[in-house]
C-alpha cells in the first residue's frame, strides 16, 4: 500500500458560533475553518474518515448551526456529527477527553477559540494536557500524513509560514490563516445525523463565577511617529510591529525564564515595580 | 396504381407516427408528476395557440404570415387527404369533389407558404438553427406539391390513369418523403416534433394562468420544503415536472431567446435556445453534437451530454450543462417574453440553481457571503439590522409600530443601506410629503424580500425571509404597500401570495403617476436635455407596468427619446437574478451593453425605476449620459400645489429660463 494513501481518522470539534453584529448562532467561523481543512484533506488522502464532536446543551438553535457544519459536507463522505448532550454551563473539557480518548482518532482539529461562552481559547490545551497529546497551534495547511507522522505548516503573524513535523495522534488549531470554510449546503445539512450521547455533567464552577460582559475591541497603542518626510512614516507604518525589542532566551533555566517574564511585565506596566 | 399505393403510406405513416407518439410520451413522464387539468387544458388549446401564441408569432408579420399559410394549409390538407386518399371518399358521389378541390386549395397554400420558409431559409439569420432544419422548406415543398398533384386525377383534371407507373412511383415516393417529415417526423424527432410537442406543451402548461388577454404569470413557484428526505431542486432532467420536459421538446429553435438574451450578448457562456435544446438531449440521453445553432459563447459544441437520470451539472467534470452557464441568467425573461412556444427558460434556470445551492453547496463567487449575511443579517451586505434606518435620521420617518395603520405602507428595501439608492428614497419621502399621503415604514422591523436569495437557489432563506416578512406585515392595518425597488415589488406582490401573503403592492411610478392625476403633485416644466427611460425587467415584463413611469415623464413635460429596446424588449442592465454576485465573466459588460443603447437614442440623461439598474447604469465608466431615478426627477420639479383661492387667481406669469 501507497504510504500517502492511508487515510487518518480525524475528529474536528465544532462548537456553537455566535454572528459578531447579531449575536444569531451560526457555524463558528475558526471551527468551519478547521472543518474545510479535514476536508482538503479527505480529499487527498482517500480512506480518511472525518468525525464532528461537540459538547453542548441540544436545542433549536444549537442544533441549527451544528447543521451548518453538516452542510459542508455535501459530496463528501461526511454525514453525521457526535453530540455529547450536557446542559448549558457544564465544562465541555472532560467530556470531550473522555470521548477523544475512547474514540481515538489520530488528529483533532479545533478553533482556536469560541465565539461565544468563555472563549478563552484554553480548550485546545487543556485537552493536549489532558491526553498528552502534542499540540500545534495557528495551523495554516496539513501538507501530508506519512507512517503516522503529519508533516504541517503554521501560520506565524505577518504571512510567514513554518513547516512542523508531529507525531499522531495530536492537536492542532486553526485560526484565521486555515483556507475560508466552503458554502453550507440546506438539503445534505438538514439529511445529516446527530448522533445524541447523554452524558453526566460536570459543572464549570469557575465559569459560573464569572459575571459577562459583551467584548470590547481592546485600546491600542499608538505610534506617535515624529519625522517629517511621508516616506519615514509611511515605512514605519508598513513596518512591522513588535520592534527589536524582542528577546529569545535559549538555554536558560526555568527560574531564568520566569525572571526574564516577570521584569518584562513590570517594564510594560501590567505588573506594579 | 396510386389508389392502392396512396392508402398504403398515409395509414403506414399514421401507424410509425403513433407509435413514436407512444415513445415521445414516455420521455416525458419520466419527469416528476404535476397535476394540470388534462381535459380543460385540451379543450382550451385552441384558443390558447389561435390567440396567445399567435399574439408572440406576430410580433414578425412575415412569419406569422408564413406560418399561418403552410400549417393551416398543412392542417387542413393532411386531413383531407386522409379522407381523399386514405379512405377514398374522394371518388364518392357527392362531397366527393368538393373535398378534392378542397385539397388541392389546402396543398395549395401550404406550398405558397413553404415559398416563403425557403426563402427566408436562403441567408438564415445567425439565430436559427440549421442542420436538419435547413431540409425543412423541401420537405414542406414535397409534401404539398406532391398531394397537390396526386389529388388532380382525383378531381378530373387529368385522367385517372394517367402517366405511367414509373410517374406514378415517382409521385408516391415525393408524398412518401412529405410523409415521412410531416407526419412520421411529428414523433419521431425532427423539425416537425415541435407541432406535436408544442400543441400538447400548450394544452398541458404548467402556468395555464398566463394565457388569456393581459394575464401574466412571472413569480417562480415554491419549493416545497416540508419532506426532509426529498432531494431540493433539479438535478437531473428527470427532476423536471413532465410538462416541463414537454415544453422544452416544443422548441422551434427559432432563437429569438437568443437574439434577445443579454447574457448572450455579452459572451457570457450562456445561450437560451441551446439551454432548452441540451434539456431536449438530456430528457433523450446522448450528446448535444447534433445541435446546429450557436454555441454558448465560449464552448464548442459536442463536448457535453446527459441522460434522463444523470447529473445536468457534472462534479468535478463535463455533464449537460456547465453550472457557469446556469449562473450567467440575469433572469430577466426578455427570453420567455419572446419564446412563441410559450417555454419557461427561468423556471428551469432556477430549479437547476436550487439544486446546486441546496443540495451541492456550490453558488459561485462572492454568492455564498452574500447568503451567510442574508441569513445572519437579513440584508445581503452583511450590515447590522439595527442601522436599515441611518440615512433617515434627519427626516422623522413614522413608523408603523407606532401609528399601527396607515393607507400606505412605505416599502424601503435593501436600498436603505445603499448611499445612491437612499438619494432616490429622499426624493420618494419628499414627493409623498407634498402629496400629503399618510404613508409609515416598518422601520428595523422591515427584511430583505428574499428576492436574490431566491434567484441564487436559495429557497430555503427565501421562504425564512418572507415567512418572517409576511408575519411582520400582518401586525398591521394598510391599504397598500408602496416600493421604489421593482424586485421586492415583483416579489411582495406575486410570490409572497404562495406563502400566505396577498399584498396590494404599487411602484412608485404608478403611485405618483395617480397622485398627479388625483391633482395631488404639480410640477414645474422640464428645463432639462433629452431623456430616455429604461424599462427595469421586474416592472416591465415582470409586471406589465410600461405605461405609468412615461405618464410621469410626460406629466413632467418630458418627451421621450425611446431607445431602440424599450418596453416589453427593454434590454436587461445586467442587475437581475444575483448576475452582479456570481458574476460570470463574458467578453463584454451587460451594463456597458445598455449604456451604449442610452447613448445611440441621443439622449444626456436616463430615468430609470430600479436601484438595481441605477448601480448597474451607474457604474458604467464614461457614459455619456446621466442617470436619474424617477423619483429624483419628480421631487426635482415639485412646486407648491395651487390651493383653491390662487387657483382662482391664477395668470401668467414670467418662468424663469436660465
Ligand atoms: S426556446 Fe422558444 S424562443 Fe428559444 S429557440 Fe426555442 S422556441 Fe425559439
Ligand atoms: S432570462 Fe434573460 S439572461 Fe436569462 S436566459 Fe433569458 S434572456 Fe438570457
Amino acid at each position: 500500500m501507497q504510504p500517502e494513501h492511508q487515510g487518518v481518522a480525524v475528529t474536528v470539534l465544532v462548537s456553537v458560533g455566535r454572528h459578531p453584529l447579531t449575536g444569531r448562532a451560526r457555524r463558528a467561523d475558526q471551527d468551519a475553518r478547521g472543518l474545510e481543512l479535514a476536508l482538503g484533506l479527505e480529499e487527498r488522502l482517500p480512506g480518511s474518515r472525518i468525525n464532528l464532536l461537540h459538547a453542548g446543551p441540544r436545542c433549536e438553535e444549537s442544533e441549527s448551526a451544528l447543521r451548518g457544519y453538516l452542510g459542508m459536507g455535501a459530496g463528501t463522505g461526511l454525514e453525521h456529527l457526535t453530540l455529547l448532550e450536557q446542559p448549558e454551563g457544564a465544562d465541555a473539557i472532560p467530556a470531550l477527553a473522555e470521548h477523544l480518548a475512547s474514540a481515538t482518532p489520530q488528529l483533532v482539529i479545533t478553533g482556536a477559540r469560541a465565539e461565544r461562552g468563555e472563549g478563552s481559547g484554553l480548550l485546545p490545551y487543556a485537552l493536549a494536557e489532558h491526553l498528552g497529546w502534542p499540540l500545534v497551534n495557528g495551523l495554516a495547511a496539513v501538507e501530508k500524513v506519512e507512517h503516522g507522522v503529519a508533516t504541517l505548516l503554521q501560520a506565524l503573524p505577518r504571512g510567514q509560514r513554518r513547516r512542523l513535523q508531529v507525531r499522531l495522534p495530536a492537536i492542532v488549531s486553526v485560526d484565521g490563516a486555515a483556507p475560508a470554510p466552503r458554502q453550507s449546503a440546506f438539503g445534505p445539512a438538514r439529511r445529516a445525523q446527530l448522533e445524541v450521547t447523554p452524558l453526566a455533567a460536570e459543572r464549570d464552577h469557575e465559569l459560573a463565577e464569572w459575571a459577562m460582559a459583551p467584548a470590547r475591541k481592546r485600546p491600542k497603542r499608538l505610534k506617535i511617529i515624529k519625522s517629517a518626510s511621508a516616506r519615514d512614516r509611511f515605512k514605519a507604518a508598513a513596518a512591522k510591529a513588535e520592534g527589536g525589542s524582542g528577546q529569545v532566551l535559549e538555554g536558560v533555566s526555568s527560574e531564568q525564564g520566569a525572571d526574564a517574564i516577570l521584569k518584562l511585565l513590570r517594564e510594560e506596566g501590567v505588573l506594579p515595580r | 396504381m396510386l389508389e392502392t399505393l396512396l392508402p398504403i403510406l398515409i395509414f403506414a405513416a399514421l401507424g410509425v407516427a403513433v407509435v413514436g407518439a407512444w415513445r415521445r410520451v414516455r420521455l416525458w413522464r419520466q419527469g416528476r408528476p404535476s397535476a394540470v387539468p388534462l381535459l380543460k387544458g385540451l379543450a382550451a388549446l385552441p384558443r390558447r395557440y389561435l390567440v396567445d401564441l399567435h399574439h408572440v408569432v406576430g410580433r414578425d408579420k412575415v412569419i406569422s404570415n408564413t406560418h399561418v399559410a403552410t400549417a393551416g394549409g398543412f392542417v387542413a390538407a393532411a386531413v383531407l387527404m386522409i379522407l381523399v386518399h386514405g379512405l377514398d371518399l374522394g371518388a364518392s358521389e357527392g362531397w366527393g369533389g368538393v373535398l378534392g378541390w378542397l385539397l388541392l386549395a389546402a396543398s395549395a397554400c401550404m406550398f405558397m407558404g413553404s415559398l416563403f420558409v425557403a426563402r427566408r431559409r436562403r441567408h438564415p439569420p445567425a439565430r436559427l438553427s440549421k442542420g436538419p432544419w435547413m431540409r425543412l422548406p423541401k420537405s414542406l415543398m414535397a409534401f404539398s406539391l406532391g398531394v397537390f398533384l396526386v389529388t388532380l386525377p382525383t378531381v378530373g383534371i387529368l385522367p385517372a390513369g394517367f402517366g405511367s407507373w414509373v410517374l406514378a412511383l415517382a409521385l408516391a415516393a415525393v408524398v412518401g418523403w412529405g410523409l415521412a417529415e410531416m407526419v412520421v417526423g411529428m414523433t419521431w424527432g425532427g423539425p416537425m416534433k415541435h407541432a406535436f410537442a408544442g400543441a400538447l406543451h400548450l394544452a398541458f402548461h404548467r402556468r395555464a394562468e398566463r394565457f388569456g388577454e393581459g394575464n401574466r404569470s412571472t413569480g417562480l413557484k415554491a419549493l416545497d420544503l416540508e419532506n426532509e428526505a426529498a432531494s431540493l431542486g433539479v438535478e437531473t432532467p428527470a427532476d423536471f415536472t413532465w410538462n416541463q420536459l414537454l415544453g422544452f421538446d416544443a422548441c422551434v429553435q427559432c432563437g429569438r431567446c437568443e437574439a434577445v438574451c443579454p447574457a448572450f450578448a455579452a459572451g457570457q457562456p450562456l445561450n437560451p435556445k441551446k439551454l432548452i435544446q441540451d434539456m431536449v438531449v438530456g430528457l433523450a440521453g446522448g450528446s448535444d453534437a447534433g445541435y446546429a445553432g450557436s454555441p454558448y459563447p465560449g464552448k464548442p459544441v459536442g463536448e457535453h451530454h446527459g441522460s434522463p437520470h444523470g447529473p445536468i451539472v457534472g462534479r468535478g467534470g463535463k455533464a449537460l450543462v456547465d453550472a457557469e452557464t446556469l449562473w450567467s441568467c440575469t433572469t430577466c425573461r426578455a427570453c420567455v417574453e419572446e419564446c412563441p412556444m410559450m417555454i419557461e427558460h427561468v423556471d428551469a434556470i432556477v430549479d437547476m440553481r436550487r439544486f446546486l445551492t441546496l443540495e451541492r453547496g456550490e453558488t459561485p463567487n462572492k454568492a455564498p457571503e452574500v447568503l451567510d449575511n442574508l441569513i445572519a443579517t437579513d440584508n445581503p451586505g452583511g450590515f447590522a439590522p439595527g442601522a436599515r434606518m441611518h440615512w433617515a435620521a434627519d427626516l422623522n420617518l413614522p413608523l408603523m409600530a407606532d401609528l399601527q395603520q396607515v393607507d400606505v405602507l412605505l416599502w424601503l428595501g435593501d436600498g436603505a443601506f445603499d448611499m445612491r439608492n437612499q438619494r432616490t428614497l429622499r426624493a420618494l419621502v419628499k414627493v409623498l410629503r407634498a402629496a400629503k399621503v399618510d404613508f409609515a415604514v416598518l422601520g428595523n422591523e422591515e427584511r430583505d424580500s428574499g428576492d436574490v436569495a431566491r434567484r441564487l437557489g436559495d429557497e430555503a432563506t427565501f421562504q425564512s425571509l418572507a415567512r418572517r416578512n409576511i408575519a411582520t406585515l400582518a401586525k398591521y392595518h394598510f391599504q397598500h404597500i408602496l416600493t421604489c425597488d421593482p424586485h421586492s415589488f415583483h416579489v411582495l406582490g406575486n410570490e409572497y401570495g404562495e406563502l400566505g401573503g396577498d399584498y396590494r403592492v404599487y411602484h412608485h411610478s404608478t403611485y405618483i403617476a395617480e397622485l398627479h392625476d388625483a391633482g395631488r403633485l404639480t410640477f414645474a416644466p422640464w428645463k432639462g436635455g433629452s431623456v430616455t427611460y429604461h424599462d427595469p425587467c421586474y416592472l416591465g415584463r415582470y409586471n406589465g407596468e410600461y405605461e405609468a413611469p412615461r405618464r410621469v415623464l410626460e406629466a413632467l413635460g418630458i418627451t421621450l427619446n425611446e431607445m431602440q429596446r424599450s418596453g416589453f424588449r427593454s434590454r436587461c442592465c445586467g442587475g437581475g437574478g444575483g448576475a452582479p454576485i456570481t458574476d460570470i465573466p463574458g467578453e463584454r459588460r451587460i451594463p456597458d451593453m445598455r449604456m451604449n443603447d442610452v447613448k445611440e437614442s441621443g439622449a444626456g440623461l436616463v430615468a430609470v425605476g430600479c436601484p438595481q439598474c441605477t448601480a448597474m447604469l451607474e457604474g458604467v465608466v464614461d457614459a455619456s449620459a446621466e442617470v436619474r431615478d424617477i423619483a429624483e426627477l419628480v421631487a426635482d420639479a415639485l412646486v407648491a400645489a395651487p390651493s383653491e383661492e390662487t387657483a382662482a387667481r391664477h395668470r401668467p406669469r414670467a418662468v424663469e429660463v436660465a
